[in-house]
C-alpha cells in the first residue's frame, strides 16, 4: 500500500498546479490520481535494447512499451493515437516484426531488440523509407507518419519474406509488389489527413516499383 | 488499468498450477485482446501470466498426417507456414483476413481462440451486459443489433464470436490439447470447446480454472476446395458481418461453418448435408431456430448468398484444375 504520507504530497501537488491554472482540468487530474494510488502499483525491473542501445526501467507493470519509450525514455517518435491498437501510430520493429507497442506490456519485452522511427534513421541520414515519404509527400500533419513508415519497413520485408495477404491472388505463389498488396498490408495504419495515394507511392518507390 | 503483479511462467504445468492457485489470476500471450480490455477495465487480473517463455510455438506434424499447432504460434506464422498454405488453405486464408499485419504478429493460435466478443455494448462499461456484469440486462436487445447474432443467441446475450481463424478450425474439425491445473493434458473437439450463452452469457467455453491451451489438433488435409469469404463493412481491417468457411470436394459434397452470425463459429451437421443442393438449402439449415432482429435480419440472406458465392468459387477452382 501507498502510505498517507505520500498520497497527500501528490494531491497537494496537484491542487498546487491547479491554483495557478484555475479552471476544472486539474480537479478531474486530481480524481484521476486518486483512484490510480488505491490501485497499489507493482513495480519491476525489465531490460531490452532499443535502437541498439540497452536500456534498463523500472516500470509500474501497467507500463505499456509504447509508455516506455516516450514517457521513459523520451522517444516521443512514436504517437499514441488511440491507445487500443486500431490506427497503427504506435508501431514500433521488436526482433524486426511490426507491432502496435501501444498494446504490449514493456515488462513482456526482456530482452527484445526493438527499434523506433528515430532508430530507422535520424535528420541527415535518412533511411530511405523516410526519404521517400519526404520525397512524395506521404504525410500532411504527420502525426501518423512515425508508425506509417516503421509499417511500410516492415511490409516490404514481410513481402520479401514471402508471407501471403487477404490479396494474395495464390497462397502457393510469392505475392508480388502489386498496389493492392501494399495497400491491403497496410490497413492497420490510418492517416486522418488521407495521404495513402502519397504514401503508396513512397513504398513504391522504395520497393523499386516505378511510382 | 487496475495494478496487477506479474510473473514468467517456466513450464505449461507450472502455469496452470499458478493459475489456479492465484486469485484472480490471467495468462497473457500476444495481449492484443486482453490488454485492450484491460485498459477499459472490462477485465481487471489482479495477476498476470506471461506464458510467452513456454516454447509452445511451433508447427509439428502429428503422427496421423495431421498438425499439431503450438498454442503461442502467431497468426502470421500460422498463415504463413507452407503446409497451412498447401493443404489447409482455408485456415490461412481466415487467419489473412483477420485483424491488422501488426495484431496478427502479436496475436497468438491459443489467445485467437479466447478472443471476447467486440459486441459494443460489452466494451462499453456505461451498458448493462450480462457477459461482462452477470444479471445487469443486456443493452443489445434494445439497441443496434447489426453486428450480432441470430441463432444460438439467447435473450440474456446475443453477442458473436468475433474469430476468423476459429471459423475454419471449425469446419476442419480441430481439436484442442490443453493442460490443466493437475498437469494431466486431455482433447476437447473444438465443437464442444465453446458454451452457448443462455443463461450465462459470462462463461463462454470449456476451460476449468487455470486450464492453460497448449495446442490445437488439425486432423489429416482433406483436400478438395478450400475456401473462405468473409463480407464486412470495409474491404480490410474490419470485424465480419458473415463469414463462410469451406472444404468442397468435387462430387459437390463437403463441410462448411459459419462466422459473424452466432456466439460461436456455426456448424450444423444438416447444413453439411445439405452442401450438394446449394446456399439457399444450406443457409436454411445453419439458421434453423434463428431469432433475428429488425437490423440484423439483413444476415439471411447475405448468408445464403455468400454460401452460394463460396459453392460457385469452389466449382471453378475445381473446373481450373480439371483443365490444367
Amino acid at each position: 500500500m501507498i502510505g498517507g504520507d505520500e498520497f497527500d504530497i501528490s494531491r497537494r501537488a496537484v491542487l498546487l498546479g491547479g491554483g495557478a491554472l484555475a479552471g476544472a482540468g486539474p480537479v478531474r487530474a486530481a480524481t484521476r490520481k486518486e483512484t490510480d494510488m488505491q490501485d497499489s502499483p507493482t513495480m519491476m525491473e525489465v531490460s531490452f535494447s532499443v535502437n541498439g542501445e540497452a536500456r534498463r526501467l523500472r516500470l509500474d507493470t501497467r507500463t505499456s512499451l509504447l509508455d516506455a519509450l516516450r514517457e521513459h525514455l523520451q522517444l516521443t517518435g512514436s504517437k499514441k493515437g488511440c491507445d487500443h491498437g486500431q490506427c497503427g501510430a504506435c508501431t514500433v520493429l521488436v526482433q524486426g516484426r511490426r507491432i502496435n507497442s501501444c498494446l504490449s506490456l514493456a515488462v513482456m519485452h526482456e530482452g527484445d531488440e526493438i527499434t523506433t522511427i528515430e532508430g530507422l534513421g535520424q535528420p541527415g541520414e535518412l533511411h530511405p523509407m523516410q526519404a521517400a515519404f519526404l520525397h512524395h509527400d506521404g504525410f500532411q500533419c504527420g502525426y501518423c507518419t512515425p508508425g506509417q513508415i516503421c509499417s511500410a519497413v516492415a511490409v516490404l520485408a514481410e513481402l520479401q519474406a514471402g508471407i501471403p495477404s487477404h490479396v494474395s491472388p495464390s497462397l502457393t505463389e510469392a505475392p508480388t509488389l502489386s498496389e493492392a498488396e501494399l495497400r491491403e498490408r497496410m490497413s492497420g495504419n490510418i492517416c486522418r489527413c488521407g495521404a495513402y495515394s502519397n504514401i503508396m507511392e513512397a513504398m513504391r518507390e522504395i520497393a523499386g516499383e516505378p511510382a | 488499468m487496475k495494478a496487477f503483479t506479474y510473473s514468467r511462467a517456466s513450464s505449461p504445468a507450472e502455469a496452470a498450477a499458478e493459475a489456479a492457485a492465484t486469485p484472480n489470476a490471467k495468462f497473457i500471450a500476444g495481449g492484443t485482446n486482453l490488454l485492450d480490455l484491460m485498459k477499459l477495465q472490462i477485465e481487471t487480473p489482479a495477476h498476470l501470466i506471461d506464458v510467452n517463455g513456454l516454447g509452445l510455438d511451433s508447427i509439428e506434424p502429428t503422427p496421423e498426417g495431421g498438425l499439431r499447432i503450438g498454442a503461442l504460434v502467431r497468426n502470421t506464422d500460422l498463415a504463413a507456414d507452407a503446409r497451412v498454405r498447401r493443404d489447409y488453405a482455408l485456415l490461412s486464408r481466415a487467419l489473412l483476413a483477420g485483424a491488422s499485419g501488426q495484431l496478427r504478429n502479436k496475436a497468438t493460435t491459443a489467445g485467437n481462440l479466447l478472443q471476447r466478443t467486440r459486441c459494443v455494448y460489452f466494451y462499453d462499461p456505461r451498458q448493462p451486459c450480462n457477459k461482462r456484469a452477470p444479471g445487469s440486462g443486456c443493452a443489445a436487445m434494445g439497441g443496434v443489433a447489426r453486428q450480432l447474432g441470430l441463432v444460438g443467441v439467447s435473450e440474456s446475450c446475443i453477442a458473436t464470436h468475433p474469430s476468423d481463424m476459429a471459423v475454419a478450425m471449425m469446419a476442419l474439425d480441430a481439436v484442442v490439447e490443453t493442460i490443466g491445473a493437475d498437469g494431466i493434458s486431455r482433447r476437447i473437439a473444438l465443437q464442444d470447446f465453446y458454451r452457448l450463452p443462455g443463461e450465462t452469457p459470462q462463461i463462454e467455453h470449456d476451460l476449468r480454472p487455470g486450464e492453460l491451451i497448449q495446442a490445437v489438433i488439425l486432423p489429416p488435409p482433406l483436400g478438395g476446395a478450400q475456401i473462405y469469404r468473409k463480407v464486412r463493412d470495409r474491404a480490410s481491417y474490419a470485424f465480419a458481418l458473415v463469414t463462410v468457411a469451406a472444404v468442397i470436394q468435387p462430387d459437390g459434397s463437403g463441410r462448411l461453418a459459419a462466422g459473424g452470425i452466432a456466439p460461436r463459429p456455426w456448424r450444423v451437421e444438416a447444413a453439411d448435408a445439405a452442401l450438394p443442393q446449394g446456399g439457399a438449402e444450406v443457409s436454411a439449415a445453419l439458421l434453423d431456430g434463428a431469432r433475428p432482429r429488425p437490423d440484423n435480419a439483413f444476415k439471411q440472406p447475405l448468408l445464403a448468398r455468400t454460401i452460394t458465392a463460396a459453392l460457385a468459387q469452389a466449382r471453378e477452382m475445381q473446373g481450373k484444375e480439371m483443365m490444367s
